[in-house]
């Protein structure tokens, strides 16, 4: 037992490319037999893993997920940041300018009309919850745009440690939803080419579930969905503590 | 050589990111504004440029493939280490919270794509697919 965790542990990088290649042919295998491929293995594959992200969470009381487990350490390497962004710009290899300029003034609406409506709909929801305070508000509503903007937001504007908590879970939520979600409603809201993919990524906003529910979707959508949504949570992050807090402030006047 | 798509890709990616703080900075918002999509940018140029053929085609091409191509299992990996159990214990507010943000947004995107498509006169010629 000690030689099997001194030799995973060790190697955990190349653990986890095995581990996520297992579940991946798991994941196609019964995409295809149970499914007839009408949900996407790779849908399946994401929500095998945020299945494992939960009881990984509650076996270690980590945040990281299954990457807090010792033998799957490698997975907070391989899903982390710096690999996730490595690729998302590697998808964009190929891609036609022209297709990105059509969508330009499209995709640039829909980043600042999704941080705002995102934001609107969070700081509703805590009113109707009972909170007044209004850097409360505003911090549960930038929550709702991102896990990122939430406690960026908060910090800023001087909201208690247990509303900052509360807006990354909503935050959170958003995320994991946009990931389930997408390969259900692409073809409902007409998500099938990269104008609307670029539409897509600046309203969501959250580059993981973006990047997840695209590539459940339709991974040749990703690089247009992706591009908007990594200006997301920099917007989110200048109009929250500043613009945002300045209403809600003047709408429920502490 | 592989490693030279790769190394284009990494310095696509590095210099987004830079070019992302800076912006960052310039805003006063503690974020990367939008390093990636910036990064993105340049790897669209570059591999739409005849002056960098050397670094995007045949096998230098294949090392940008291939990290294209390992995005989903990359994806899996980020899934499995979001952070589910404390989305599941915030309770109803913030499960509310997220859940309405979701369902507007996704209601949006039909509108917003129209506004685009109004705006845009209709292109014939540009690559085949629409």
């Amino acid at each position: 037992m000690e030689l099997l965790e001194t030799v995973f542990v060790r190697n955990n990088l190349v653990v986890a490319f095995a581990v996520v290649g297992v579940t991946i042919w798991i994941s196609y295998f019964f995409a295809d037999k149970l499914t007839q491929g009408r949900i996407h293995g790779s849908a399946i594959a994401i929500a095998l893993g945020l299945l494992a992200a939960y009881f990984g969470g509650v076996a270690t009381g980590g945040t990281r997920g299954v990457a807090d487990v010792a033998l799957l350490s490698g997975i907070g390497l391989m899903g982390g940041g710096m690999l996730r962004d490595f690729a998302i710009v590697a998808t964009a290899f190929g891609v036609q300018f022209s297709e990105l300029r059509k969508a330009g003034l499209a995709g640039g609406i829909s980043i600042f009309a999704g941080v705002i409506v995102s934001f609107v709909v969070g700081a509703a929801i805590a009113v109707m919850f009972g909170y007044t305070d209004p850097a409360e508000i505003t911090t549960i509503g930038a929550g709702a745009v991102t896990y990122i903007v939430g406690p960026v937001t908060g910090e800023a504007i001087g909201a208690s440690n247990e509303v900052i908590t509360l807006s990354v879970a909503a935050g959170l939520v958003k995320s994991i939803l946009v990931m389930i979600g997408t390969p259900l409603v692409a073809r409902y809201i007409g998500l099938d080419n990269p104008q609307s993919a670029m539409v897509f990524g600046g309203l969501m906003g959250t580059t993981s579930g973006v990047a997840a529910g695209l590539a459940a979707t339709d991974p040749k959508l990703v690089p247009y969905g992706a591009m908007t949504a990594t200006f997301y949570t920099g917007v989110g992050c200048l109009l929250g503590p500043s613009i945002l807090y300045f209403l809600v402030s003047g709408l429920f006047p502490a | 050589m592989i490693v030279y798509g790769v190394a284009l890709l990494s310095a696509c990616l590095i210099l987004g990111m830079l070019i992302g703080e800076a912006l960052g900075v310039a805003l006063g918002v503690e974020a990367n504004v939008g390093g990636v999509g910036i990064a993105m940018l340049f790897l669209v140029f570059t591999s739409n440029s005849d002056k960098f053929k050397a670094l995007t085609e045949g096998t230098s091409g294949a090392g940008i493939q291939f990290w294209s191509a390992m995005y989903i299992p990359i994806v899996v990996a980020m899934a499995a280490r979001q952070n589910v159990a404390a989305a599941v214990d915030g309770g109803l507010l913030a499960l509310l919270a997220g859940v309405a943000a979701v369902v507007v947004s996704f209601a949006l995107v039909p509108v917003i794509s129209k506004i685009g498509k109004n705006d845009a006169p209709p292109r014939i010629n540009d690559q085949g697919a629409v």
